[in-house]
């Protein structure tokens, strides 16, 4: 029963979608300044369809939590053995599920958007929910048509198939979450960016409303995508962090695009300069978040002869897609001549340095994007292409390198017009930590030119990062501008991490018998015992490995080569030893037979990977000074809107007392 | 098409490789590494520029996958006999297609993957050249918009 009440909430999120849209829109051909009868439902419409939304969510999720066998999605995706939290998880583990929690959450930003947002003009605002009411509707279409999560079976069936196994996992509980709250947060951006063109209101009014929404969707962009490199790292058990997998890819576009508006966005709301490029950014970045769940979603990566196939999800999304794009270029086409450009700047001023990063951002994402889909566009004519590491690597690196080059200078630029002349001591400060970590890297051994540049590079940022606070008591900095420093800081922490990572790793395989010893890096790492485990739906070989550095106190790690049985997958759960300078990670893999005395072999493959943990410091670091951006800038709005109330109050005050005063005397006479 | 058809289908699939692993033991050299420092390096190099052919995305140095290990043994045990890490790629392209090398190489099938970055390149310069080459006034005409 309580499915249906979800099917049912769906359809009705679905007509308010509607209901939001046409009264948004017929507000818009009232004149400006007039209040429309229309635009009285379109805030209503979206609050009740998030409310909605979230009912139709609750009820699958019940459905997961009690394995309801009778739901075709909790059977073909869930067993009843399955740990509890993997139960409740498992209900966004698969296509529907995954789509409907994305919908959730866009009627979410939506009702949130519409419940709070009173800045805006209320045109404007009519605008933004009549493109937010529009894009929903098309995402219930595809859901309810295509995609429907609550369909029953005739009967239900006696045990479910289970979910895949690598994605149980506690990576997997937070990380789809975090990047849908991204991608979406985008939409609200996207809507605002189109509300604001279509009534010609793209001023720094309208840049402040937008900024925090693009924020918020970029540190959970952020931290989605590092969580998700993290979970990839420990669970697929090779120590890879990044692979240029297309799905990781289709997380990385719409963060390259938000982090660009999120730069533009605020030059537009400090100087009101780089108006149109705000609004076109606004564009690229929702068009790359559909782009990704459609290249996820679709079934496209897995064959592109399976989607042509079976092409009835993948092409409904096709059509959304072509439609959110195109409909808004055409908008942004026939608009971008009304708006004026904003103030003007030269190349040496913050500005510039913003546009340059920009340009930049665009490019890497033009790459990322081109890598992506090419081997999709040769296989549908039946030529296979592998585009990976090698190819994104450098091709990204030429765009990358500039940027950080410039990254460590901008901050320290002032807006408008600047003499480079002026920060000459820092410019030759930052140059010359760069060629002391190059010398130093090539001092140490013969490295490739990528990681050593990256060392160098990060470096030079690091340092570069904390420079805007250098002559400023630190107690009066801004919060956001500690926000700049901490995400700018985080840049370079990463940046490090990965040129260390693929610079100084060791590695070391063997078939070793229980007792023999192997050395890595100073580290010895013992084969104590392989013993059988079993957990609530698996079972394992687990090693028992002695591990210690330099003749140190020894550790005990335990990674374990996992069976699962339903569905039945072997899966290797890696053992980390994380210590301040690198991570230890071992992996025992199978048997690897008898050797020559006698003794059971197991392979056994343990890295030593100096500082791989500062890619995750620092993606966290990125995330957490995006928050304190946010925080800082409620801070300043709040305390802007208390001095406007606090005037007003002394002005009326003040009105009162001067309308007393020559009344006051009169009856003294 | 009915869904658990599907799915049972997908999952044979994913468990076929499953059995044929347990009933083959790996090949020497799939994990283990060479004596050689020096040769190690350069086969690990090679191996991670080599797709995986049963798996998305992953190169067969990164890969549990059967296949990869005996992709492994193979890179290794030739790296030891002294071949050239090319030869192998070639003999491997020869046997399994362009499509195991991630290695970038233009050919007829691949040249827009250079050729539009440099395109991008070019573009980049031009937008930063139009937006930032000349100052101007704040009074320039809207349709001057990058």
């Amino acid at each position: 029963m309580l499915v249906e009440i979800g099917h049912a909430a769906l359809w009705l999120a679905a007509a308010l979608a509607i209901l939001q849209m046409v009264s948004g829109a017929l507000a818009l051909r009232d004149a400006p300044g007039e209040p429309s009868p229309y635009a009285l439902y379109a805030r209503p419409a979206a609050v009740v369809q998030a409310l909605l939304a979230a009912v139709a969510f609750a009820t699958l999720l019940h459905a997961f939590a009690v394995t309801d066998l009778s739901v075709k999605l909790v059977a073909t995706n869930s067993h009843s053995m399955k740990p509890f939290l993997y139960k409740l998880t498992g209900t966004w583990g698969n296509h529907e599920g995954s789509m409907l929690l994305w919908v959730t959450v866009l009627a979410l930003s939506g009702g949130l958007l519409a419940f709070a947002e009173r800045r805006l003009p209320e045109r404007t605002m009519s605008a933004t929910l009549a493109v937010q009411g529009f894009v929903a509707l098309g995402f219930y279409t595809f859901l309810l048509l295509s995609s429907n999560p609550f369909e029953r079976l005739p009967g239900p069936v006696a045990e479910g198939i289970g979910l895949n196994p690598l994605l149980q996992d506690i990576g997997l509980a937070v990380h789809p979450p975090t990047l849908y709250v991204g991608y979406v947060g985008l939409s609200v951006a996207f809507s605002l960016a189109m509300g604001a063109l279509i009534t010609r209101e793209v001023n720094p009014n309208f840049a402040k409303v937008m900024r925090p929404w693009v924020l918020g969707a970029w540190v959970f962009l952020t931290f989605g995508i590092t969580a998700g490199s993290y979970w990839a790292y420990y669970e697929l058990g090779w120590g890879g962090w990044w692979f240029w997998d297309p799905v990781e890819n289709a997380s990385l576009m719409p963060w390259l695009a938000a982090t660009a508006l999120l730069h533009s966005v605020s030059v537009l709301a400090a100087r009101d300069a780089l108006r149109t490029w705000t609004i076109m950014l606004g564009v690229v970045a929702f068009s790359m978040s559909m782009l990704g769940t459609f290249l996820v979603r679709s079934g496209v990566l897995t064959s592109v002869h399976a989607f042509a196939v079976d092409p009835e999800r993948g092409t409904l999304l096709l059509v959304l897609l072509g439609l959110y794009i195109g409909g808004s270029l055409a908008i942004f086409a026939l608009r971008a001549s009304s708006i004026a450009e904003g103030k003007r700047f030269t190349a040496t001023s913050r500005e510039g340095a913003l546009v340059v990063n920009n340009v930049m951002l665009c490019a890497i994402l033009a790459i990322v994007l081109l890598g992506t889909l090419y081997p999709l566009l040769t296989e549908a004519f039946d030529v296979r292409v592998s585009v990976g590491p090698p190819y994104f690597n450098p091709a990204s690196a030429i765009f990358a390198i500039p940027m950080f080059m410039v990254m460590a200078v901008g901050p320290l630029l002032r807006w408008k017009d600047d003499s480079p002349a002026r920060i000459g001591p820092e410019l030759a400060l930052l140059g010359a930590i760069a060629l002391v970590a190059v010398a130093l890297v090539a001092f140490l051994g013969d490295y490739p030119v990528l990681p050593t540049l990256g060392l160098a590079l990060a470096a030079a940022l690091a340092v570069a990062a904390l420079l805007p606070l250098k002559g400023r008591r630190l107690t009066r900095v801004p919060t956001a501008t500690w926000g700049m420093v901490m995400a700018h800081f985080g840049v370079a922490v990463a940046l490090f991490g990965m040129a260390s990572e693929s610079a100084f790793t060791q590695e070391r395989l063997a078939a070793i018998a229980p007792g023999e010893i192997e050395e890595i890096s100073g580290w010895t790492v013992q084969l104590e015992s392989v013993d059988p485990v079993s957990g609530p739906n698996w079972t394992a070989m687990e090693a028992r490995l002695s591990v210690s550095r330099d003749g140190g106190e020894p550790v005990i790690l335990r990674p374990q080569a996992r069976n699962f049985w339903s569905p039945a997958q072997a899966t290797s759960e890696s053992s980390l030893l994380t210590r301040w300078d690198g991570q230890l990670y071992a992996v025992i893999g199978d048997a690897a037979g008898v050797g020559a005395d006698g003794k059971l072999r197991w392979q056994l493959r343990v890295w030593w990977k100096p500082f791989v943990t500062f890619i995750w410091y620092g993606g966290l670091l990125i995330a957490f000074g995006g928050v304190l951006a946010i925080v800082g800038r409620v801070q300043v709005d709040l305390r802007r809107r208390k001095a406007v109330r606090v005037g007003a109050e002394r002005r009326d005050e003040k009105a009162a007392l001067a309308g007393s005063r020559p009344a006051a005397p009169e009856p003294a006479e | 098409m009915s869904l658990p058809r599907t799915l049972a289908l997908f999952l044979l699939l994913i468990a076929a490789p499953l059995s044929a692993q347990d009933a083959v033991p790996p090949a020497p050299y799939a994990y283990t590494q060479l004596e050689d420092p020096a040769q190690e390096a350069k086969a690990t190099a090679l191996m991670q520029t080599l797709r995986c052919l049963k798996c998305q995305s992953q190169s067969i140095a990164d890969s549990d996958a059967p296949m990869a290990g005996d992709m492994r043994h193979q890179v290794r045990s030739r790296i030891a006999a002294g071949q050239e890490p090319a030869e192998i790629r070639a003999w491997l392209v020869d046997r399994y297609g362009d499509y195991v090398s991630y290695q970038p190489e233009v050919s007829a099938t691949t040249w827009p993957l250079f050729a539009i970055p440099a395109l991008f390149f070019a573009i980049a310069l031009l937008v930063l050249a139009r937006r930032l080459g000349r100052e101007r006034s704040d009074d320039t005409k809207a349709g001057d918009a990058v």
